[in-house]
């Protein structure tokens, strides 16, 4: 983890409301694991003091990228942010998911929306390739298909309005695949709390083993605010983690489902 | 140049502290800065037993500030000793050990427990967190309350007192009174305003608390006012926190009459502020040609 002034490459539209930004930052990129995000202090927010949490999409040699979505009043103005600017970046942060050892599972990921950009690292990392099934509410919403085949992954997508692929919900075919048997398999999940609740259910009735990254409402980003908890069940009950530091990524069999938000 | 301050018999190398709540146990933010730096590490409140915290969200950003409403979640004395301890002891800066109770005879207990561990610079007295139903701020809202828990925390302990105050009160004087009259040895001045935000497309409230504590440099000038208010009344040391980011702030906080500063919400941002703020704070010294630092404390000009 380091702290550092880091400057934009590039800072582009991609599709519709999401960008890809890509800084030049050697120490980050090359400490990333998949599943870590970076904390970014945006300037042009000034009376908005707080950093924003963002998932690392690529790591390359001296560069991470991000892809996001304008949501709010710092992805809006990071948006507006060019080439040359500089900006504040503390990463990589949080603990990531697991790359399946060699001849172990094989991954299933199951992404909603830009949650498949938090996955990209480990599909890269993973010696066995698997299945991404990625779901958005329209054509727009489903990023960095090209990528993942590019790699050799099989990508399987599903839209809420049938813009495009499958219509419906990403689970539809996660089901369908689960259902057609086959052994030594894992989930990993990234996106809405929603999905990642239906994915930690299905999980549970096939019996396979899932990691699930949360998103979470974040202010520190390095475990001192205790702001970005999710209940997690212990020897003796529960208690609150935090996404920034044993998260983003847990099993999904830790999470108290009834009471995660 | 004399940057030095003391608290009771606790002396520290700078006056610039780390807002308990906001600098977790030290440790989480080793990586990014050298403790050893700073006057003093003030951790995360710590009561006798394990505390769970409030349901989220918990934080929510607002126009130069935050809200919060953490709710006090820690490991209790006995976790706090084992797990974060030996790393604060290891540190050549005192570490300053925020305590709070449910009880008058709780706050005591634990001032007792950490008297006997060891290597505690000082104990750091939480009667003013707005976010805990029982405990807290109750004992910060009433100076006969307020008294008693100073009285047995003293009994309990010959560790430097600082009492934190709660600014929820219509005079900040007689709650200073009060705590110095029973010994406290020095005051810590001002916990987060009670204040709340609505979402106004789900017409919700921001926190899952409802209301919460308002922090950073929207707070600032009335942290300035309750510390000048203070200054007056009492003779024991002043550590002035609320909104500070830079050294001017925390050079604005002395003139008050701090004799110490903490920084808060800023670490959550910068986490380099602290540091920044003992630089630029020797820069202006020097620039005003003062050999000792004291002498900025309440030196405030009224004509």
């Amino acid at each position: 983890m380091v702290e550092q002034t880091v400057q934009i490459i590039s800072n582009e539209r991609d599709t519709d409301a999401y960008f890809q930004l890509t800084l030049q930052a050697p120490e980050i990129a090359r400490a990333t694991q998949p599943g870590q995000f970076m904390h970014l202090r945006i300037p042009p927010l000034r009376e908005a003091l707080l950093r924003r949490p963002f998932s690392i999409f690529q790591a390359n040699g001296e560069t991470v990228a991000v892809l996001y979505k304008t949501v709010g009043k710092g992805t809006n103005a990071l948006a507006k942010m060019r080439a040359g600017e500089e900006l504040s970046a503390i990463g990589p942060l949080g603990h990531g998911f697991t790359v399946p050892a060699g001849g172990g599972e094989t991954p299933l990921l199951v992404a909603g929306g830009y949650g498949m950009a938090a996955m990209y690292l480990l599909a890269e990392r993973s010696p066995q390739k698997g299945i991404v099934f990625v779901g958005g509410r329209q054509r727009v919403d489903i990023l960095c298909e090209a990528e993942f085949r590019k790699i050799g992954w099989e990508v399987r997508a599903t839209t809420e309005d049938g813009s495009y692929g499958e219509k419906g919900l990403v689970t539809q075919p996660l089901v369908a695949e689960l259902k057609r048997g086959g052994r030594n398999r894992k989930l990993f999940a990234c996106g809405p709390t929603a999905m990642l609740k239906a994915v930690a259910k299905i999980a549970e009735e096939f019996q396979v083993p899932a990691e699930i990254s949360t998103d979470e409402h974040m202010c520190c980003g390095v475990g001192v605010c205790l702001t970005c908890v999710v209940p997690i069940k212990t020897a003796s009950g529960w208690e609150y983690q935090r996404t920034c530091t044993e998260g983003p990524v847990f099993d999904s069999r830790n999470v108290l489902w009834e009471i995660a938000k | 140049m004399n940057l030095s301050v003391s608290i009771g018999k606790l002396t520290l190398q700078n006056p610039v502290m780390v807002a308990s709540g906001t600098f977790g146990y030290g440790a989480e933010y080793a990586r990014l800065l050298d403790l050893n730096q700073l006057g003093a590490v003030v951790v995360k409140g710590i009561r006798l037993t394990p505390v769970r915290g409030n349901p989220t969200p918990r934080t929510a950003e607002v126009t130069s500030g935050m809200l919060n409403a953490i709710g006090l979640q820690g490991p209790g004395v006995d976790g706090f000793i084992e797990k974060y301890w030996p790393f604060l002891k290891s540190l050549r800066v005192p570490a300053v050990i925020n305590i709070w109770g449910t009880t008058v005879e709780e706050y005591a207990e634990v001032a007792r427990r950490f008297d006997a561990v060891g290597g505690v610079g000082a104990l750091e007295l939480n009667v003013s967190c707005p976010n805990i139903k029982e405990g807290g701020a109750q004992f910060g809202t009433d100076p006969k309350l307020l008294a008693a828990v100073v009285a047995a925390c003293r009994k309990a302990t010959t560790l430097p007192l600082i009492t934190k105050l709660s600014p929820n009160v219509t005079s900040i004087v007689p709650y200073a009174l009060a705590a110095e009259a029973e010994g406290s040895d020095a005051l810590s001045i001002t916990n987060s305003f009670p204040a709340m935000a609505i979402d106004i497309e789900s017409r919700r409230p921001k926190l899952a608390n409802v209301t919460g504590g308002l922090t950073g440099p929207c707070i600032k000038p009335i942290a300035i006012k309750l510390i000048w208010d203070a200054r007056r009344a009492v003779k024991i040391p002043i550590i002035g926190m609320g909104g500070i980011q830079s050294a001017a702030d925390a050079v604005e906080f002395m003139l008050a009459g701090a004799n110490a500063v903490a920084v808060g919400t800023a670490n959550f941002y910068e986490p380099q502020t602290a540091l920044a703020v003992i630089a630029g704070i020797r820069d202006y010294l020097q620039w005003h040609n003062i050999e000792n630092i004291h002498d900025l404390v309440g030196a405030v000009r009224l004509s």
